[in-house]
């Protein structure tokens, strides 16, 4: 308990530990809110069914972007009647015979308009189907019809689609034209702002037979992270990427540090056929490339995030590590203490477990801390490479969408720059964290 | 074998095999080459000679780290080279170990009460208070007092000579009848010097123990042991009782190092020392017959050249292995 | 060769080390200080304050070096790299047989820095002053032609001396010349010392923790503790008698091959360079110690010009006994 407060107090004094175990923490947090918050398989759900993105707009950028003083990006708007029953006016003329009425009311002020538009008509019939007309009225007054006509079970009106509204505005997109100043000069049409309404006025034919409306109006922001071209929500995919890249670089850390660590004592100390066989595998191992065998296994096998994990270590088990901790085993096999403890009759297993390995250990945490980052980053090049895991959101994944995509080329630089953020925060934090622990471990490399 | 007799070499030879890309037969160190001497219960005994000359290897071979090649070491009458896994076991409980530099054979990371306790774990003491009481008892025992203060210390918030304090407790802390004390004050101030080899001899007198302390220091000797073993490239050229070998030594090779071992003394400074020419032998390829040969003054033409001498008996419980004495030894055994 | 006040203090974690803390010692022309301290008195840094060798962590560094009268703590640091560094204050450093550079031939390593310093203008001319070097410290001319790696290391350690030789400084720093080498190589180093002593007008400085090393070519001792000169005193008077409480400590502590007697440890420990103990260093582990000596003492200058930093010897400046030993 005093060491570890000596320790800490020492860690204290450097602030790129502070900085570097803050962001550290931070991921940590992330990963463990995501964790408690949303069970696995209901993130791979939030990511992978549609049904949850039905009012994302595609290719958004973040929210936060309206922060910039110039810029004033339209955000999504959803008005229900089903959860605003006070926009619905519901009248019963006669047994079989009902009016419905909803009124949408919004005001738009932005300077941009919006990715798209779309209403979602619900109806409940048993063999008549109610009908309903659709007008889109600007603040000026003018009015357009939107639908005119039956009302199907499920029925989506895709506004930006409707060929005559587009003819009626002038050959203009409809998610343009409807909210266009007449005044504009042609082709650059400006926003008209004030209040926009949207009418239904519908009548059905059998008792309790109703009308419900969804209007979905797609903002060119959306979400903390902004979204991707099929609508998902950026933000999910990075918060639930936490997880898997923690998991993956701090396991092949583990996996290739420690286990490597524990082969090189045990062939130094024991010698002969072990080391020798140990460090045959290792030659071996080195000089077949990693890569190739993923994309490999990752074709023929799986590409599941554990398997390549799986692979990772296999192959960083007996990697050039083994030489480097051989090296400096050789050193300490011929230290006075373990001479001492043979004398006293410690076993193989003792001097390996308890006197050896201890004694590189202010060597190995450092290093094993700052190659944390390296193997977060091997799984985004593995996802790049089109062998992210298929069911997992990961930010490599996000990144592999971005430039499969285009992102960059289409300016949508966030899509890009938030998972590369990411990633690159986590190498800083890691790798500020094991700096400083190397110092505190091994403070003669401080002197200069 | 008398029953007093703690541990018995006779004609000990530990050798290395050297090879050439980890398998060609490359030679032999023979860095033991035939050693016969023996340790009394209770006894103290030094090993003197140069670096390279064995010493530290015919340590080794006592406390079982080695091998012997050929000849045989007894150990309370029973042969090492018999040992199964619990007489080994036994003997290691049985020797203890003292090296020359404390610092390295200290874990740095272990505090003094993890690295004292660990010789007793190794062999089954398991109860914590007994554990407990030997690690105080032993602390109190080297003078490092109040032990509760030492117990949480590292080695490196020690000085060198509480360093090689502790590793003394550590020696001692299995109750061992033999300490091998390899060079244990090379490394320390000469003002500790003097404190660790009185503590170490204290030791051994109060608890009866035998003590074996190999050294390069002549001038430490007398006043730490009985008797003398003079090493000279892998053999023992002399031996016999401190007082008698220092006030006279008789192998050729005792004498230069007498001679080249100043005392504090201004008188010193306006003498040049006699020191043999050349350079202590190989042991790879020694030379034929005796190894001082061929630095040596007195050397007898056809005769030290050719034939290793054997040990002459010059005195009461001396030995030199020189041919100058092959006549005095058939007149000291026609005295007796 | 003087030192005064000489003062350097480095800056650690922990606080200020006061390694080398106001040092006055005096090398008289043709004679030898024998320096004697036990490890972490400061006697290494010592060496490093003499000849400037500034490690980057140095929190102050202060006092005069005196050589022949020239202050040298007044030259700028390329003035003192050329002309006083090996030129006139050369240092054979601890371990120095191992820093021979093991794949050049011996005579690559000294021609090169005579040639640098432009004490030689030929190859041959470096050769010859080599081989009087070699002559001095007796190596076989010979030897210039081989590899470190075939000489032995007390071969090693007389050619690192021929190397320091070589330009003919006034003072010569010897760091430990024979700790790491054979008792019978030790000898010898100590006859090739003798040797130059003999032949060649320099002084040496010995920085030492062997006081019978010492006792081989000491003119006269410095004895150091804590970062201070305690005493320093002609040899032969130092050895029949040390003045100071410590110098007798060490003294009793050195075990003798010819004739017994009762060897003594020092109690306690070194004091640490962090904090020294205020008043007289060496007080805390002194039995003689009294009222004066929670102040700091002077350094004492006794009537045959012995020097003791220690209260006992403020009134006894001169004693019958003091001298004798020396006649």
């Amino acid at each position: 308990m005093n060491r570890f407060i000596s320790f800490a107090r020492e860690l204290k004094r450097y602030p790129s530990a502070i900085a570097g175990l803050v962001l550290i923490a931070l991921f940590l947090a992330l990963a463990l809110y995501s964790l408690i918050m949303v069970p696995q398989s209901h993130a791979v759900q939030l990511w992978r069914a549609g049904i949850a993105r039905r009012d994302s707009p595609r290719n958004a950028r973040p929210v936060w972007y309206n922060a910039l003083p110039w810029v004033n990006l339209p955000r999504t708007l959803v008005l229900d009647s089903a959860e605003h029953p006070e926009l619905k006016r519901y009248r019963e003329i006669s047994e079989e015979h009902n009016e419905i009425e909803i009124a949408f009311e919004f005001d738009y002020h932005y300077d941009a308009f919006p990715r798209e538009l779309n209403l979602f008509l619900r109806s409940e019939y048993e063999s008549r189907r109610p009908f309903a007309s659709v007008r889109w009225v600007t603040p000026d007054g003018r009015s357009f019809s939107l639908s005119d006509g039956g009302v199907d079970r499920e029925q989506s009106i895709r506004i930006d689609q409707l060929r005559g509204l587009r003819r009626e505005l002038g050959d203009v997109a409809p998610r343009v034209g409807l909210f266009a100043d007449p005044a504009s000069a042609e082709g650059v049409p400006q926003v008209l702002h004030g209040t926009y309404r949207v009418e239904i006025e519908g009548v059905s034919f059998e008792p309790d037979s109703d009308i419900e409306a969804r209007f979905v109006r797609y903002g060119q922001v959306h979400g903390l992270a902004g979204t991707d071209h099929i609508r998902r929500d950026i933000a999910v995919a990075l918060l639930f990427g936490t997880r898997p890249a923690l998991a993956f670089g701090i396991l092949a850390a583990v996996g290739s540090t420690v286990t490597t660590l524990v082969l090189a004592a045990v062939g130094v100390w024991f010698r002969g056929k072990v080391d020798a066989a140990i460090q045959r595998v290792t030659e071996v191992n080195m000089v077949l490339p990693l890569l190739p065998v993923l994309v490999m296994v990752g074709t023929l096998y799986s590409r599941s995030i554990w398997v390549m994990l799986g692979v990772v270590i296999l192959f960083g088990i007996f990697s050039a590590g083994i030489k480097t901790y051989r090296a400096m085993f050789l050193q300490i096999r011929e230290l006075a203490y373990i001479e001492a403890a043979r004398a006293y009759g410690a076993g193989n297993t003792r001097i390996i477990f308890r006197y050896m390995i201890p004694k590189v250990l202010p060597t190995l945490i450092p290093s094993f801390v700052t190659v944390i980052p390296s193997f977060v980053f091997l799984e985004a090049t593995l996802a790049m490479i089109g062998l992210g895991d298929p069911v997992l959101p990961t930010w490599g994944k996000v990144l592999e969408d971005a430039y499969r995509n285009g992102a960059l080329y289409r300016g949508q630089y966030y899509w890009v720059l938030l998972p590369s953020s990411l990633l690159i925060l986590t190498g800083l934090g890691f790798a500020m964290f094991g700096f400083a622990l190397d110092r505190v471990f091994n403070p003669r490399l401080r002197e200069r | 074998m008398p029953n007093d007799v703690l541990l018995q070499a006779e004609n000990l030879q530990t050798h290395f095999e050297l090879r050439k890309f980890g398998f060609v037969r490359a030679g032999e160190v023979r860095a033991v080459d035939g050693v016969t001497f023996h340790i009394r219960r209770g006894e103290a005994v030094a090993i003197v000679g140069e670096s390279g000359c064995g010493k530290s290897t015919l340590a080794r071979t006592v406390l079982g780290l080695y091998e012997p090649t050929a000849g045989s070491v007894l150990f309370d009458g029973v042969d090492m080279s018999s040992y199964d896994r619990r007489k080994l076991a036994w003997h290691r409980r049985q020797v203890g170990y003292v090296q020359q530099d404390p610092y390295a054979a200290l874990p740095p990371f272990m505090d003094v009460r993890q690295l004292l306790r660990e010789p007793l774990l190794v062999n089954g003491v398991r109860d914590r208070a007994e554990q407990e009481q030997r690690i105080r008892s032993r602390l109190e025992e080297i003078r490092l007092t109040p032990a509760a203060s030492f117990l949480e210390k590292f080695p490196h918030q020690l000085s060198g000579g509480q360093q090689q304090r502790v590793v003394i407790a550590r020696a001692r802390i299995l109750d061992p009848q033999l300490i091998v004390a390899d060079e244990p004050v090379s490394m320390l101030d000469a003002s500790v010097r003097v404190e660790v080899l009185q503590l170490l001899r204290q030791l051994q007198r109060k608890h009866r123990m035998a003590l074996l302390y190999i050294t390069h220091d002549l001038s430490t000797v007398r006043y730490f042991c009985e008797r003398i073993f003079i090493m000279y490239g892998a053999k023992i050229v002399e031996r016999g009782p401190v007082e008698a070998i220092l006030a006279r030594p008789e192998h050729p090779y005792t004498q230069a190092l007498v001679d080249a071992i100043p005392d504090p003394d201004a008188a010193n400074a306006g003498q040049y020392r006699k020191v043999p020419a050349g350079e202590p032998p190989s042991l790879l390829h020694p030379p034929e017959g005796c190894r001082f040969h061929p630095r040596c003054s007195f050397a007898i033409q056809g005769l030290c050249e050719r034939h290793d001498p054997p040990d002459f008996e010059t005195g009461a419980g001396r030995r030199a292995a020189c041919w100058l004495y092959r006549e005095a030894a058939v007149e000291h055994n026609l005295q007796r | 060769m003087r030192t005064e006040k000489l003062v350097l203090h480095f800056k650690a974690r922990e606080g200020i080390v006061r390694a080398v803390d106001g040092v006055d010692l005096t090398v008289e022309p043709r004679r030898s200080v024998a320096v004697l301290g036990e490890s972490g008195c400061g006697k290494s840094s010592l060496t490093k304050a003499i000849l400037r060798l500034l490690p980057p962590n140095v929190a102050r560094y202060g006092g005069k070096v005196l050589l022949d009268s020239d202050d040298l703590m007044r030259l700028d640091e390329e003035t003192f790299r050329t002309q006083v560094r090996w030129q006139r204050i050369a240092l054979v450093p601890q371990a120095a047989m191992n820093s021979l550079n093991p794949v050049t031939r011996v005579i690559e390593q000294i021609a090169e820095p005579l040639l640098e310093h432009r004490r030689a203008t030929t190859h041959a001319e470096a050769a010859e002053q080599a081989r009087e070097a070699f002559d001095i410290v007796h190596v076989p001319p010979d030897f210039l032609r081989r590899y470190p790696f075939e000489l032995s290391g007390g071969m090693r350690q007389r050619v690192v001396i021929a190397m320091a030789l070589i330009t003919e400084p006034e003072l010569i720093i010897l760091d430990e010349p024979t700790s790491a080498l054979d008792i019978l190589t030790q000898a010898n180093i100590m006859n090739a010392l003798k040797g130059i002593k003999a032949r060649v007008a320099t002084r040496f400085m010995l920085i030492t923790h062997d006081v019978a090393a010492a006792s081989e070519i000491a003119d006269s001792v410095a004895v150091m503790y804590a970062g201070q000169i305690v005493e320093q005193s002609d040899a032969a008077q130092f050895f029949a008698e040390a003045l100071h409480p410590y110098s007798a400590f060490l003294m009793s502590s050195v075990p003798t091959l010819r004739g017994a007697k009762e060897l003594h440890a020092i109690p306690g420990q070194p004091p640490s360079l962090l904090a020294p103990p205020q008043g007289c260093r060496f007080a805390p582990r002194c039995p003689e110690r009294f009222d004066r000596c929670a102040h700091e003492p002077p350094p004492f200058r006794t009537a045959c010009g012995r020097v003791a930093k220690c209260w006992l010897y403020e009134s006894q400046r001169q004693t019958a006994h003091d001298c004798s030993a020396g006649e």
